[in-house]
C-alpha cells in the first residue's frame, strides 16, 4: 500500500539573514512499502513555508506529518503567548518553542526546521532547529536532503550586506542547483521576504528557474 | 563511442519492461488457441476534484481480503456532515471508524458553534487524531466539502500529514488516477466535466476481469451502478433430484414485533 508515510525530506531551505529570506521547494515524496522504497510524488506543489505568526515563518523538512503537527502546536503556543504579552512575539521565542518540542520528543520525531522572521528587537533573524533539537542562530542556513549540494555554493557566494534583490537571486539560484541534483527536491520554488513592512510571497515555477548547465 | 550502462535498482512508477515480452507471449498463446489470464487488480482507488462550485468525490466499490473480493459493492464515501464527505482507503475498519468518530464530534461541535461545520475543521480533527496514533491507524482519506468559504479538498495520510489541493487521489490505484488527473484537469470546470473526470471509469482498463460498481458522489446524490448477477447456467448443473415433502399445515399464527 503506497503512501504509508509522507516525507518532505527532499526540501532544502536557505535563509540569508539580511531580510530573513526563506525559500523552499515544493515536493513531497511518499516513501512506503516494507519490501522496497517507492518514490511517488504525493504533492508536487507543497508549501513548506508555514506562517507561524504575522512576521515569523518556518521552513519544514523531514516527515510531513511530524512537521505539520509541530508547526500547528507552535502556532497555537505563540499566538497565546503573543496575546498574553499584547505585543508581537520575538523570533527567538518562536525558535525556542520549536526547540522545546523537537528536543523533548527527539526520539519520536523526524523534523528539521528553520525559523525565520522579523521583530523589533533584533530585526531579521534566522534560527536553525535541526533533527535532535539543537537551536542556533545563523546568518545563513540551509536544510533538507538537497542542502548538502549547496553548502559550498552558499559559503562562497554569501556575503553580509547583500540587498534584498541579491538575496532573493542567491536563494533562487541555490535552490535551483539543489533541485537539479537532489532527486527528492523539485517542483516549484517558494520565496518569502519578511521585513518590518510585512511579508511578500513569491512562487517561481519550474520553467522560470535560473538555468545552470554542466551537461 | 562507448556508452556506460549502469544497472539501476527498480524505482517507482510504471514499469514497461515486460510489455514486449508479454506481446510475444500473447501472440504465441493465441496461436495455440488459448487466452492469457486477465490482469488482476486489488485495492482501492479514491479521488477528488474541485470544480467551479463544489467538489466531486469518486471511489471504487471493491473490498478485498487478501486475494479474495470480500464485498463487491461497498461504499467508500463516508458521511461526515451534510456538507462534508470523506473517501477512505487503507484498512476498511480504520477508515470507517475514524470517519464516524470525527462525524460525531463534528456534529457536536457544530451544535456548539451554531454554524455549519467547515472542511478545515474536519481536516484538523482527522489529522490530529491520526498523528496521535503515529500511523497505526491505517486510514488514507480524501476529504471534500463545501462550506461558507467555498469548496475545499484535502488528502490526509495515515501518519497525519495533509495536503490541500485542487485534485487528489489515494489508494493503490492512485498512480493511475493521478495520471488521468494530471493530463485532463482544468481549473474551474463545470460539474459534468468534473464528474466525468472523477469517474473511476478511466481505471477500468486496468481491470478487465470484473465490471465494478462505480460511485461518483457530489454532495447531492449517490449514483451506484454495476450489476453482478450471474446467468443461469454459469455453473453447469450435472443432475437434479426433486423430492416433495408431504406436509400439512397444522397451525398458523402471526406475532408482531415490538418496534416502538
Amino acid at each position: 500500500m503506497p503512501n504509508l508515510g509522507q516525507q518532505i525530506s527532499s526540501k532544502n531551505d536557505m535563509i540569508p539573514d539580511w531580510t530573513s529570506q526563506e525559500v523552499s521547494t515544493g515536493v513531497s515524496t511518499g516513501a512506503a512499502g516494507p519490501w522496497r522504497t517507492e518514490a511517488y510524488i504525493a504533492n508536487r506543489v507543497t508549501d513548506k513555508l508555514t506562517p507561524i505568526h504575522d512576521r515569523i515563518f518556518c521552513c519544514r523538512s523531514g516527515s510531513a506529518a511530524d512537521t505539520q503537527a509541530i508547526a500547528d502546536v507552535v502556532t497555537y503556543q505563540l499566538g497565546f503567548h503573543s496575546i498574553e504579552l499584547d505585543e508581537p512575539p520575538l523570533v527567538e521565542t518562536a525558535a525556542n518553542l520549536f526547540r522545546a518540542s523537537c528536543y523533548r520528543y527527539r526520539e519520536e520525531l523526524t523534523a528539521g526546521i528553520l525559523v525565520a522572521g522579523w521583530d523589533r528587537r533584533k530585526g531579521g533573524q534566522v534560527y536553525c532547529v535541526p533533527i535532535g533539537g539543537m537551536l542556533v542562530r545563523q546568518p545563513v542556513s540551509v536544510g533538507g536532503s538537497g542542502s548538502t549540494y549547496i553548502y559550498g555554493f552558499m559559503d562562497s557566494n554569501y556575503k553580509p550586506g547583500l540587498t534584498k534583490e541579491q538575496c532573493l537571486e542567491l536563494t533562487a539560484a541555490a535552490l535551483s542547483l539543489a533541485m537539479e541534483r537532489d532527486g527528492s527536491s523539485g517542483g516549484v520554488v517558494r520565496l518569502a521576504t519578511i521585513s518590518e513592512d510585512g511579508v511578500e510571497r513569491r512562487v517561481i515555477l519550474g520553467n522560470q528557474l535560473p538555468k545552470f548547465s554542466t551537461h | 563511442m562507448a556508452t556506460l550502462t549502469v544497472t539501476r535498482p527498480p524505482f517507482g512508477g510504471f514499469s514497461f519492461e515486460n510489455s514486449k515480452r508479454n506481446a510475444v507471449l500473447e501472440g504465441n498463446a493465441s496461436k495455440m488457441g488459448f487466452n492469457l489470464p486477465p490482469a488482476r487488480k486489488t485495492g482501492t482507488t479514491i479521488c477528488g476534484v474541485v470544480f467551479k462550485d463544489g467538489v466531486v468525490l469518486g471511489a471504487d466499490t471493491r473490498a478485498t481480503e487478501g486475494m479474495v473480493v470480500a464485498d463487491k459493492n461497498c461504499s467508500k464515501i463516508h458521511y461526515i456532515s451534510p456538507n462534508i464527505y470523506c473517501c477512505g482507503a487503507g484498512t476498511a475498519a480504520d477508515t470507517e471508524m475514524t470517519t464516524q468518530i470525527i462525524s460525531s464530534n463534528l456534529e457536536l461541535h457544530s451544535l456548539s458553534t451554531g454554524r455549519l461545520p467547515r472542511v478545515a475543521t474536519a481536516n484538523r480533527m482527522l489529522k490530529q487524531m491520526l498523528f496521535r496514533y503515529q500511523g497505526y491507524i491505517g486510514a488514507a482519506l480524501v476529504l471534500g466539502g463545501v462550506d461558507c468559504n467555498g469548496p475545499h479538498l484535502y488528502s490526509i495520510y495515515p501518519h497525519g500529514s495533509t495536503d490541500k489541493l485542487p485534485y487528489v487521489t489515494m489508494g493503490s490505484g492512485s498512480l493511475a488516477a493521478m495520471a488521468v488527473f494530471e493530463d485532463r484537469y482544468k481549473p474551474d470546470m463545470e460539474e459534468e466535466e468534473a464528474k466525468q473526470l472523477g469517474k473511476v471509469d478511466y481505471i477500468r482498463p486496468h481491470d478487465e476481469a470484473n465490471k465494478k460498481g462505480v460511485r461518483a458522489h457530489e454532495l447531492e446524490a449517490v449514483h451506484p451502478t454495476g450489476d453482478y448477477k450471474y446467468k443461469r447456467g454459469t455453473t453447469s448443473v450435472l443432475s437434479k433430484v426433486v423430492t416433495t415433502l408431504d406436509l400439512e399445515l397444522v397451525e398458523e399464527s402471526v406475532q408482531t414485533m415490538d418496534t416502538s
